[in-house]
């Protein structure tokens, strides 16, 4: 028995480094825990936050920049305050804030930094910089927030925020995280994976208490931040101010584009805000009081509000006319009130006629002409053939869905076709009849303001477009814009067929729109007067200038100041003045803009 | 000193090789849990504590060349008279000793400290051989369990007034001597049968279930024998007594002190309080479990180098090479440790003389128990105690005391043939 006393011994022992070796097998090799609480533990992965690119106006003018801001850091456990008081007024913060903000940070962590107060501003930083060395514990960090030094053009750039919680699942690459700021809409939005660059991330090493030992593994794993790339818009900031002058205190739309390039040159949505309302420390708060304003500011008219096109339709309808050959320059119609309203001028009147008059009955007869061509001897199944074939020509003036300019959100008016007559009033139950509010541009038609001015384009283009855009350059490089804004759209209309219009649409503002008449540059426009059930009728204007060499597209749209010819013709004889001249010559009709008195 | 005491070649080199190797790797292991990419300090640099051990180093060949060159008989003529200087450092030590964090453990004089309780464990060991060589000592009798068992407690009563109940528990290790002396096995089969219970009861959140079990076992037991009535009333009142047992165990260690209460708590969930009284044992087997099969190279290891780990360089000092070297590592390290228990094991079966036997034992004893306790501790298998590995840790009372401990048994294996056979 004894004798087998040391074998035992030595099969203990055995035993023992057996469960040992077992036990760490076990941590080490099978279970990956404790990998990564290691990294966890000692390994910190601090993101580089690059700067987001900056926007510039066409001609070199800052419109959007990076402010840097300041936050208060504390470390609790370092932090003595003193006298409460004096700290709560220097700092511009109430005790009871104070209290609130400490307590959290010091259970978040007591040696480690979070923030005490957020997003001081340059002054504020400057007051308490030298006070700052009074109280222990506590630190400036700086980040930057978007700034707009004209606070101008605040719906065409958009603005920034945190990412919400839908967008982050939705961002499949995974390059988003909580509290990362992102572009929520316009140009930011659009553009967002331009300005935003790439960010970097830094792998560095710390002890026990969270200091810094250096970067892990020599930084092998390290990726340095990109800076975002700096855009340059279409806008003119001058113009685009002048517009926002123009409009303040009004409600409606104005879009001004360069026809040959289909750049936007200003873009406003009355009634606008001040950017710098939604950057910073005050995001939440304002962005709550403009999303409740009864007025709507944070609605992007432009591209969201749609009217009947109204009279300006006339003139697609006499160029489809003109192309199928129905109409000629010399076809006539009596202005024929039985058919439609008409207001008193010369009967009966050829196209250039109609158009100069914007002769209702003319148009009524034109557009039959147009939509009953006697294809089947069904009346009913020859309108749906006729409307349907009309349709398909309207569309190709960029009409009838959303252009595709690089903003989100952008709705695409309405160009019926027969099925929705069909499903109001079933198949074969309508006619001529039926539709042919449409010849005047009532009815079922609905333009944005956006498509009114690549409208005006198409007229001055003589036949073609280039889909209305607000990006010119990404960093300074021109070809980098998306290939869709350097696609030409023909809308299948012979340019011999413009020279009429062009001619009738300079001659018409004489008639309508004489406010708008400006001396030594021909002005082609035409008024427009958007019926509203609600109320006055919509202001509706839309122009190009010079006549013989377009440099400016315009439409205008001035809600519930009545007649098309005064708020709204006003209004874009002088962007086109202020565009083409950079000074204003007739200061009486500035005034007359500025005050607002559109009906009487 | 006659001439023919040092016998070179008689000196068993295997595990005087093993000796040195598990102290330089120890030592490369003191540097890695120090080390600071920041400060590039060399392994040599007194300032920092790889400099020191290679101080304790040097002493700690000092000390091997007395032993070596001292008289083969000095230490079995002494053994009492060492034991007892010893018990004296003890009873004066609460007295003269310098406290640390409620602890008096050293004496001495400015930075020179020992502390008696780490060099008691040596003395003690050539105590117990010499009054057990006489071939009539038979610890199955119990007036020589007696006396065993009171030259075992008397220090470890010293030592638990210091207070340290880990050091004190490391005497518990002989016990292992006593069974290849000659004490019963039931009594190991009981005390193991305890400490399973024990563990079971504190593992256990219902205690319920564990009597249960116990009343079950009782039962079947009671059926499957005879059935007189004794052996029905002895087996019932065993079965009542543990459960008895068993619901006395929380309110002991409810009066047990609380860092040691905490301690076994912690044992059964780590997660309890990982940023308290946890924080160790998660910390240690987070640096352990995160070096994987091999490692993550020398001085690369993170957990250790930045102070997750307390004790890094002392007690916890395997958290070091487990990161670093993996379980590759951990291997080599517990097979050269197997190595040397094993080898000494068969040194002391070798030994002419019970009293070089028993000192073998001994010396086997204690530092299994070091080994196994020290790293169990690291992964959580066993409550955290304030136990150095052997050659590993940091420290020169630690190293020298081990040292000193393994070499006198090498002079004694290596002079054994020069000893009558007195072996009963």
């Amino acid at each position: 028995m004894k004798d087998q006393r040391p074998v035992v011994i030595l099969i203990f022992i055995f035993l023992v480094s057996v469960i040992l070796l077992t036990k760490l097998f076990m941590i080490q090799v099978v279970d990956d825990s404790f990998m990564k609480r290691a990294e966890s533990n000692a390994i910190q992965r601090i993101v580089d936050h690059p700067y987001r690119g900056l926007v510039y106006d066409r001609n070199g003018k800052l419109l959007v920049f990076n402010n840097p801001i300041f936050d208060v850091m504390i470390v609790p456990k370092e932090f003595k305050v003193g006298d409460t008081a004096r700290f709560c007024e220097l700092f511009k913060i109430s005790k009871e804030q104070l209290i609130e903000s400490y307590t959290a940070a010091k259970k978040y962590s007591s040696v480690k930094p979070s923030t005490l107060i957020k997003q001081f501003s340059t002054r504020d930083f400057a007051r308490i910089q030298d006070f700052l060395v009074d109280y222990p514990g506590l630190f400036i960090t700086t980040r930057s927030v978007r700034s707009y030094p004209n606070a101008t053009a605040a719906h065409a750039l958009g603005y920034i925020g945190e990412i919400s919680a839908n967008q982050l699942e939705r961002d499949t690459l995974k390059y988003y995280a909580q509290g990362d700021y992102v572009g929520l809409s316009g140009m930011e939005r659009y553009y967002e994976n331009d300005l935003r660059g790439r960010k970097g991330v830094k792998y560095k090493m710390v002890n026990v208490r969270g200091v810094d030992k250096g970067p892990f593994k020599d930084g092998e794993y390290d990726t340095a931040s990109v800076a975002g790339k700096n855009i340059t818009s279409t806008i003119d900031m001058d113009l685009q101010l002048y517009g926002e002058m123009l409009m303040a205190g009004k409600t409606g739309s104005v879009v001004a584009i360069e026809p040959k390039t289909g750049e936007i040159l200003a873009m406003i949505s009355a009634p606008f805000y001040n950017p710098n309302d939604l950057t910073g420390a005050d995001f939440s708060k304002n962005y709550r009081k403009l999303n409740n304003d009864p007025s709507k500011p944070l609605f992007n008219r432009p591209i969201m509000a749609m009217y009947p096109p109204g009279s300006i339709f006339k003139i697609v309808q006499s160029l489809i006319g003109l192309q199928e050959g129905i109409l000629t320059p010399n076809t006539t119609f009596a202005c024929n009130r039985s058919l439609v309203a008409c207001h008193n001028h010369p009967s009966p009147v050829n196209l250039f006629g109609a158009i100069r008059n914007s002769c209702n009955p003319y148009y009524h007869q034109a557009f039959r002409m147009i939509i009953n061509q006697e294809v089947s001897s069904n009346t009913f199944k020859d309108t749906e053939i006729g409307l349907n074939a009309w349709r398909e020509k309207v569309l190709k003036f960029g009409l009838g869905s959303s252009l595709g300019v690089d903003m989100t959100n952008e709705k695409g008016g309405s160009i019926p076709s027969s099925k929705l007559y069909d499903r109001v009033y079933g198949e074969g139950h309508w006619k001529y009849s039926t539709i042919y509010s449409l010849s005047i541009g009532q009815g079922e038609l609905l333009v944005t303001p956006l498509q009114m001015a690549n409208l005006s384009a198409v007229f001055a283009n003589k036949g073609y477009y280039y889909t209305p855009h607000l990006i010119k350059a990404v960093d300074g490089d021109e070809t980098m814009i998306p290939a869709k804004y350097q696609i030409k759209h023909e809308v299948g209309i012979d340019a011999h067929h413009f020279d009429l219009i062009q001619d009738a649409m300079a001659e018409a503002i004489y008639g309508t729109a004489a406010r708008a008449v400006l001396k030594d540059i021909t002005i082609a426009g035409k008024t427009g007067t958007a019926q509203n059930p609600h109320g006055e009728d919509h202001s509706v204007f839309f122009a190009f200038a010079p006549k013989e060499d377009p440099k400016i597209a315009i439409a205008v749209y001035v809600e519930n100041a009545g007649w098309g010819g005064r708020a709204a013709a006003s209004t874009a004889s002088l962007m086109i003045e202020k565009y083409l001249r950079d000074s204003i010559t007739r200061p009486a009709l500035e005034e007359y803009v500025l005050a607002g008195n559109f009906i009487y | 000193m006659r001439e023919s005491d040092i016998h070179i070649n008689r000196v068993d080199w295997v595990t005087v090789a093993i000796y040195f190797a598990l102290v330089m790797i120890g030592w490369f292991n003191i540097y890695a849990a120090v080390y600071d990419g920041q400060a590039e300090k060399s392994i040599f640099d007194f300032s920092i504590n790889s400099g020191k051990q290679l101080v304790w180093i040097g002493t700690a060949v000092m000390l091997i060349t007395v032993i070596m060159v001292a008289d083969s008989r000095f230490f079995e003529n002494l053994s009492l008279y060492i034991y007892l200087a010893f018990i004296g450092l003890l009873v004066i030590t609460p007295f003269v000793g310098k406290e640390v964090n409620g602890q008096i453990l050293s004496i001495g004089f400015g930075d020179f400290r020992i502390q008696p309780g780490e060099f008691a464990k040596f003395a003690t060991g050539l105590a117990l051989a010499k009054v057990m060589e006489r071939p009539t000592f038979d610890l199955s009798k119990k007036n020589y369990q007696a006396i065993a068992f009171g030259v075992l407690l008397l220090p470890v009563i010293l030592i638990l007034l210091q207070p340290d109940t880990g050091t004190a528990m490391v005497y518990f290790s002989l016990l292992l001597m006593f069974y290849r002396e000659g004490l019963p096995a039931v009594y190991y089969i009981l005390g193991f049968g305890l400490i399973a219970i024990v563990l079971l009861a504190l593992g256990i959140e219902n205690n319920l279930y564990l009597a249960g079990a116990i009343v079950a076992v009782t039962l079947v037991l009671i059926f499957l024998g005879k059935r007189t009535w004794q052996r029905t009333v002895a087996f019932s009142a065993i079965g009542l007594g543990l459960i008895a047992f068993i619901y006395s165990i929380d309110f002991v260690v409810s009066k047990l002190p609380e860092h040691q209460q905490n301690r076994i708590m912690v044992l059964f969930n780590p997660n309890l309080d990982p940023l308290g009284v946890g924080w160790n044992v998660t910390q240690s087997k987070i640096a352990i479990g995160s070096g994987g099969l091999f490692g993550k190279g020398y001085l690369e290891g993170t957990q250790t180098k930045f102070d997750f780990v307390p004790e890094q360089h002392t007690d916890f000092i395997f958290c070091t090479l487990g990161e670093e070297f993996g379980w590759v590592g951990s291997l080599v390290v517990i097979a050269l440790f197997v190595g040397l228990l094993y080898r000494l094991v068969f040194m002391a079966e070798r030994q002419k003389t019970r009293f070089t036997r028993i000192y073998g034992y001994c010396v086997v004893s204690i530092l299994l128990f070091h080994f196994m306790i020290n790293i169990a501790m690291t992964i959580g298998l066993f409550p955290v105690v304030g136990i150095p590995l052997p050659f590993f840790s940091y420290g020169g009372s630690s190293l020298w005391s081990f040292t000193v401990l393994l070499f006198i048994f090498i002079k004694m294996d290596s002079s054994r043939a020069t000893q009558l056979g007195r072996l009963g």
